[in-house]
């Protein structure tokens, strides 16, 4: 088993999930709400990375990063080195592969509040941050939970995108996939089936938690409302 | 009525497009050999009328998915061992093994790169401006420890070792230089032969600098056609064949087995 890329992946995960938290919310507020007549596009956008294989994002990410490529002048510019290959470069790609995995979950539990909270807010004199603080987060916890560990466990599985941009540095981009699949390939079957068990019983306790989790929330988020 | 008459000439179409893409044989090979094989079997198909379907990757994967009935004729292999192992498993058809060339490695940077290959040759790797040197992972990939073997005999391993990425085969590192993420390459010189990639500079590697990449290949106990198999092999071994893979940089192995020696 190797530690030091499962350590990887779950500090990368951890990065990307949070990224995605902070970015998420408003993005999905403004899906969830907005009545543009072009939101569709950016619905399909942000969808994008669900159908599109790896292979493909990986291929666009490793141009991008490269030094003709808009992100890599970017960051060549400001820290002299190039993205690919980097922590860094992994976690800007992982947060484009995972976003739908986080602003799904998110807009599918903002459309699902009841507007009537939310003008009723608006009529006791809320603004809008106040509103969302006080009635759409609390109303959407379970579909909170559900974005931070879907983003989390998509970016602890994710092999293509990291296969194509990472360059298998050990402690830097050779995530936990990266390590089976080398362990595959040099016929350490042993090897490989110690750490592919250990990702299986990881995987399997979140998403048992989350759905644990998710059950009790949801009970729990719509007592306190239907009291008032 | 409509609908159906639609329907019949999709059918249609999808059938003679599998008729037409169906493969005569199948072939897994080492991503070094990608563009000397695909001359190959065209030249293959041209001459025999047979169509060979060949699959790219690295050899430890074919190996391992051989192992698991991956229904291929042929595995052309970056090395020797592999086809070895398969033969001793009972994996292939015996006495079939044949080490159809000796790969090389040359060092290999864009042509707009400030350095002059040519005249620094393993000084070039160590430039500032060198960042990132791409080679394939030398745990799996034969042309990876190829690599790491030549950089250690250069004596510059511990000076480049933390500027090297690995690509999961030689196609993948030539492709970390090629698309400039990479500073600097060590790679097939099959590729850098290649039409796609002949625009840059290289510098060739001593063949006495690493240990000789013997490459072999095999017939599988899986290939459903073995007198098709054997022509194919018999072709490869030709002297036709042997001209095809000396042009893309392979060193011929002095006639081995059967077929039509040239020296």
């Amino acid at each position: 088993m190797n530690a030091e890329a499962l350590l990887l992946s779950l500090r990368l995960a951890l990065c990307v999930s949070a990224i995605l938290f902070v970015l998420g919310m408003p993005l999905a507020y403004w899906l969830a709400y907005s009545r543009r007549r072009w939101k569709f596009l950016l619905e399909a956008l942000v969808a994008l990375p669900l159908v599109l294989p790896p292979t493909v994002l990986g291929f666009y990410m490793l141009l991008a990063m490269g030094p003709r490529g808009p992100l890599g002048k970017f960051w060549y510019a400001v820290f002299g080195h190039g993205l690919a290959f980097t922590f860094a470069g992994l976690v800007i790609a992982s947060v484009l592969y995972s976003l739908p995995f986080a602003v799904q979950p998110l807009v599918a539990s903002f459309e699902t509040v009841d507007r009537k909270l939310l003008d009723a807010s608006a009529v006791l004199g809320a603004n809008r941050l106040r509103t969302f603080c006080r009635i759409i987060l609390p109303l959407s916890v379970p579909g909170i939970i559900t974005a931070l560990v879907l983003s989390f466990a998509h970016t602890l599985g994710e092999f293509g995108v990291v296969l194509m941009v990472g360059g298998n540095l050990a402690g830097v981009t050779r995530t936990v996939s990266i390590d089976i699949y080398d362990r595959v390939q040099s016929l350490d079957y042993a090897g490989a089936n110690r750490t592919a068990l250990l990702l299986l019983l990881i995987s399997f306790t979140v998403l048992a938690a989350v759905y644990g989790i998710n059950r009790r929330a949801g009970r729990r988020a719509w007592l306190p409302w239907s009291a008032k | 009525m409509r609908l159906a008459s639609r329907c019949l000439l999709l059918l249609s179409v999808v059938l003679t497009f599998r008729g037409a893409s169906a493969q005569d044989i199948r072939v897994a090979a080492a991503a070094d050999l990608q563009f000397a094989l695909d001359d190959l079997t065209a030249q293959y198909a041209k001459q025999a009328g047979k169509k060979v379907g060949v699959s790219y990757g690295s050899s430890g994967n074919f190996f391992a998915q051989i192992q698991n009935g991956a229904p291929f004729d042929f595995l052309f292999s970056a090395d020797i061992d592999y086809p070895r192992k398969l033969e001793a498993a009972g994996l292939a058809e015996p006495g079939t093994l044949y080490e159809y060339a000796i790969g090389r490695i040359v060092i290999w940077m864009p042509r707009d790169a400030r350095v002059d290959l040519s005249e620094l040759g393993w000084n070039a790797l160590l430039q500032h401006g060198v960042q990132k040197i791409a080679i394939a992972n030398p745990e799996h990939a034969p042309y990876g420890r190829a690599a790491v073997a030549a950089l250690r005999s250069a004596g510059v391993y511990e000076q480049v070792r933390a500027k090297l990425v690995y690509g999961e085969n030689i196609a993948q590192a030539a492709q970390f230089v090629e698309s400039g993420n990479a500073q600097a390459g060590i790679i097939a010189l099959s590729l850098a032969l290649s039409p796609a990639m002949r625009e840059a500079q290289r510098w060739d590697i001593p063949a006495n600098m690493h240990p000789s990449i013997e490459q072999a290949l095999i017939i599988l106990k899986s290939a459903k056609d073995k007198e098709s198999a054997r022509a194919f092999l018999a072709f490869v071994k030709s002297s036709a064949g042997r001209k095809i893979l000396e042009s893309y940089g392979f060193t011929l192995p002095l006639a081995v087995g059967a077929g039509t020696p040239k020296q």
